[in-house]
């Protein structure tokens, strides 16, 4: 009986481990895969050349500023909305608030919807509704910003990765020892003072992590930009808020599905694959590692 | 010792003490409250503008919903004098499912021309789109072909529901068993070391872009499940739903992970003095108790598939059947809205039923989420303070 | 006998439901040291802190009564908390000192104050290092971290920091307790000097240490004051027999 009980045990045991084990091979699999398929093409040019014969050979470089632009208005127009709501929540709603609890909730919804929805909403929104209104209003009517550009879509992407920002700083001001702000306080210092001089910059690292975590949401996600803004090819780099973008994620997506020949362009496809892989790959390291950082000096 | 330098000139006395307004700090806290509320607006803003472009649907036969729908039809075609015959051929400006996207967008928008010009066609033009509309879309939305490009087009989005489920199904099939044996495996067994290994491994998981697992799956599984299998159509709803599965196990994990380290140890010490083995003790007793949070962790999982473009519209194939055979190509409603938004007219038929694609999406992520917010978090709550307190 | 500076009447607090301090009415004198003594949970760190209001922080704190200093009612709504504490500073058990340099630190309450010109920060640091007797052992780092100071001294450059706002009232919350005997001894004969210029209310759990450095002691047991008066008839003669039973050890 003990004896059978302690096989059923192993075998358990050895079926969550199974598991886990199965999570990291398939991390593993998926970086050697795409990093073995492009290698062969990744060089210094292929990062910084235009795309040539219809995207069939050349560089990427189009795509890399694309993106670059995009998770840059991004996070200026994420990380202070973000911080600041997250000031709220931890520095002035009382705990359990109705209104702190809506907001946490609607944060929390922000953080689960799809994000071809975002793409719906920039349309709908942003395109058809601000950017129509305002070629209505200030340029009679003519057409400039009502159609899918670079701003729309990083305003559109900066919705999708508010609650990352949100999260992660607050995360952070939650862990700024509640004795500094006791210290602020009791010197005759005002709550926004307090907060200006001891919790946010006590909370930088949390900030930080914020934005890495959401500029690396904002370079790899793809539906929502699919109508508001990304383009499948243009000639030149975007000069204007109100231009069309290339985008890393967006130029894997349309190689491999819509390009004229697949198969020929498939080294291409894969070192750009590798390029936003490692990219984002990387943030998300470093977010980690800084965030259990943090984590280790709350504790 | 020095002397104080001199006092600034306070004194402390009922004067002095007197409130005083400071703007500063109005300010702050008006402007910071103020932009707290914005998460809320999003919700809101996302709902209404998403749901109010897919409305013209449900009041086709109302005169007002006609005419803004023919205003936007009309600024499409603005640039073409011949509006009453584009709006009869409307369908040859739709686009096939595959065709090329096109490269700038600039030619969808069209220029508009003298408003006169489109005065003088709006009436026939009400008229023909009046009749037309209406039975291309409500009559159709429950049926079994999705056709919304075709000289007769039907919006019926059973194929789709059927083929998200499908997906949905399949990837949880996957994702959940692994997902929360591997979180078991992590909270109860795995030696601290290894701890922390996995927990980040898998949080780097979740940050691979889906476009990523998408071309993943699309070049590397789908040949790999084609070896295996030896079925035809390379891209169908297994290969789909097991990528899909990639990027739900990270949210099953994490959810998971956390709900079970919430277990207090006071439940499994007490299992484990009563002679219990280590995995006795996790899977009858830290198993049981974590139920309600593993539950909010799969339904995260379902919503997160569910709403997921990138992965459906690169690996499944996209066609959409009504069969329940696993490795069939399917069209999930996410992936209809990604593939076909971008080159569908404003303001049409077709445009309408995508947002209001988009709209059920929406409720039912909201939904999943409300749900496993409130009940399972009461739950949880319950289970673990009504107890011990 | 000295001005009262710090009366309160009928102070009564409850954390939500639960009363923490009970009615309690006392008169602090200007220019002297009392301390407040009892068991933990005794409530002494919590009226310590409604004499600068920084109960108001916890959401779920009520009070009632009076607390008046110079005769002016703290608790009344028309009074501006912020300069309330610019007056009443604290100096609290766990040294906190910000993540800044000693300069930094030391002059965080000027600052807010108004007063940025480098000439000026620098007299009044220099003085407020100088009258928490730490200038001597930091005047050569003044621009180093803060955190790299021993406990002690994080505690000593914490008052001066609570100096530089020059308040007329210090509340100590067990200044000493996570210190060293050296330490605390430096901290006892900084009490002392200070009470020339300062009124200073210190909670302590330290006997040895209340007997040392008050004029006056309170004590607290279970949210009541039970006996107040001169530190010596206090710790020699007290009226109530809980008082005795405290001070000669026999609980707490």
């Amino acid at each position: 009986m003990r004896r059978q009980n302690a096989i059923t045990g192993g075998l358990f045991i050895g079926l969550t481990a199974f598991s886990a084990i199965l999570i990291i091979a398939v991390i593993i699999i998926l970086l050697v895969v795409i990093i073995n398929g492009g290698k062969g093409t990744f060089s210094w040019e292929f990062l910084t050349a235009f795309p040539e014969d219809g995207m069939m050979k050349g560089g990427i470089f189009p795509a890399i500023y694309g993106t670059v632009l995009l998770v840059l208005i991004m996070s200026i127009a994420a990380v202070p909305f973000g911080a600041i709501t997250a000031v709220y929540l931890t520095e002035y709603a009382r705990e359990n608030s109705i209104i702190a609890q809506s907001i946490r909730f609607a944060v929390r919804t922000l953080a689960t919807v799809p994000s071809i929805i975002f793409g719906l909403f920039g349309l709908g929104f942003f395109i058809k509704f601000v950017g129509t209104g305002m070629d209505d209003v200030f340029l009679g009517g003519q057409l400039k910003w009502g159609q899918p550009n670079i701003l729309w879509a990083s305003f559109t992407m900066a919705l999708l990765t508010l609650p990352v920002v949100i999260v992660s700083v607050e995360e952070a001001i939650r862990a700024v020892p509640r004795e500094l702000r006791e210290a602020s306080l009791a010197l005759g210092a005002t709550k926004w003072e307090t907060i200006k001089r001891i919790v946010i910059p006590g909370s930088r690292s949390g900030i930080m992590t914020g934005t890495i975590l959401a500029v690396s949401r904002g370079a790899g996600e793809v539906a929502p930009i699919l109508f508001t803004g990304a383009a499948y090819y243009l000639a030149t780099l975007p000069t204007s808020l109100s231009d069309q973008f290339m985008n890393l994620g967006y130029h894997i997506y349309i190689m491999a599905t819509q390009s004229a020949n697949v198969d020929e362009s498939l080294s291409i496809q894969f070192a750009t694959t590798m390029v936003l892989l490692l990219l984002t790959f990387t943030l998300n390291l470093a977010a980690v590692i800084i965030r259990s950082r943090l984590r280790r000096k709350a504790r | 010792m020095k002397e104080p330098i001199e006092k600034t000139g306070f004194v402390f006395s009922r004067e002095s003490l007197k409130k005083r307004f400071r703007l500063s700090e109005f300010l702050a806290e008006k402007i910071i409250t103020g932009v707290a509320f914005l998460s809320i607006t999003i919700i809101v803003l996302i709902f209404f503008f998403v749901f109010k472009e897919s409305l013209p649907i449900f009041a086709s036969t109302k005169k007002d919903a006609a005419k803004i729908e023919n205003v936007q039809q009309q600024e499409q075609y603005g640039g073409d004098t011949n509006v009453a015959t584009n709006a009869l051929g409307q369908e040859q400006y739709g686009l096939e499912p595959s065709g090329p996207v096109n490269a700038s967008g600039q030619e969808q928008y069209g220029v508009i021309e003298a408003d006169s010009l489109m005065m003088d066609h709006q009436v026939m033009v009400e008229d023909n789109r009046d009749h037309g509309s209406e039975k291309a879309t409500v009559k159709s939305l429950l049926g079994k072909k999705w056709l919304p490009v075709s000289d007769n087009p039907r919006y019926g989005l059973i194929p789709l529901f059927v083929g998200t489920l499908k997906i949905t199904l399949i990837a949880m099939l996957f994702a959940a068993p692994i997902a929360i044996l591997a979180a078991l495996f992590s909270a109860a067994f795995a030696p601290y070391w290894l701890r922390e290994i996995i927990k980040p491994a898998i949080e780097l998981l979740a940050g691979f872009p889906s476009v990523v697992i998408g071309f993943f799956a699309l070049m590397v599984m789908a040949s790999f499940f084609q070896d295996i299998f030896g079925y035809d159509g390379r891209l169908n709803a297994f290969v789909g739903g097991v990528a899909m599965a990639l990027a739900a196990i990270p949210i099953i994990f994490t959810i998971t992970e956390d709900a079970l380290t919430a277990v207090p140890r006071t439940y499994t010490e007490a299992s484990l003095a009563l002679g219990a083995s280590r995995w006795q003790t996790a899977l009858f007793v830290t198993l049981p108790a974590a139920t309600p949070g593993i539950f909010a962790a799969i339904l995260l999982g379902i919503g997160r598939v569910f709403g997921e473009t990138m992965i459906a519209l690169m690996a499944t194939g996209n066609a959409a059947l009504t069969s329940v055979n696993p490795f069939e190509s399917v069209r999930t409603l996410a992936a209809t809205i990604g593939a076909e938004m971008a080159e569908v007219v404003f303001g049409d038929t077709h445009y309408n039923v995508l947002f209001l694609i988009g709209s059920l999406l929406f409720i039912f992520t909201f939904s999943l989420n409300a749900l496993a917010e409130f009940y399972v978090k009461g739950k949880l709550v319950k289970r673990f303070q009504g107890k011990q307190s | 006998m000295k001005d009262i500076k710090i009366k309160t009447r009928d102070l009564t607090l409850y954390y939500g439901a639960n009363m923490a301090l009970n009615s309690i009415s006392l008169d602090i004198p200007e220019k002297e040291v009392t301390a407040f003594i009892g068991p933990s949970g005794c409530g002494k760190s919590t009226f310590l802190r409604t004499l600068n209001r920084m109960n108001d922080l916890i959401d779920s704190v009520r009070i009632t009564g009076e607390v008046l200093v110079d005769s002016v009612n703290i608790y009344d709504k028309q009074i501006d908390v912020v300069n309330l504490r610019k007056k009443v500073g604290m100096v609290f058990q766990k040294s906190n000192p910000f993540a800044k340099s000693i300069f930094e630190n030391v002059a965080y309450g000027p600052r807010i104050n108004g007063i940025n010109k480098k000439s000026d920060l620098e007299g009044i640091v220099e003085s407020s290092l100088q009258k928490a007797f730490i200038w001597e052992e930091v005047k050569d780092r003044l621009h180093d971290s803060a955190m790299g100071l021993s406990g002690g001294q994080q505690q000593r450059m914490c008052i001066a920091r609570t100096l530089a706002v020059e308040p007329e009232i210090i509340l100590m919350d067990e200044p000493a307790s996570a210190l060293d005997p050296i330490s605390t001894a430096k901290i006892e004969e900084l009490i002392f000097e200070l009470k020339k210029d300062y009124t200073i209310v210190i909670v302590t759990h330290n006997m040895q240490q209340a007997a040392r450095v008050s004029d006056l002691t309170a004590f607290f047991y279970l949210g009541e004051l039970i006996e107040f008066g001169k530190t010596r008839k206090i710790f020699t003669t007290p009226d109530k027999k809980h008082t005795e039973e405290y001070i000669t050890g026999r609980f707490g």
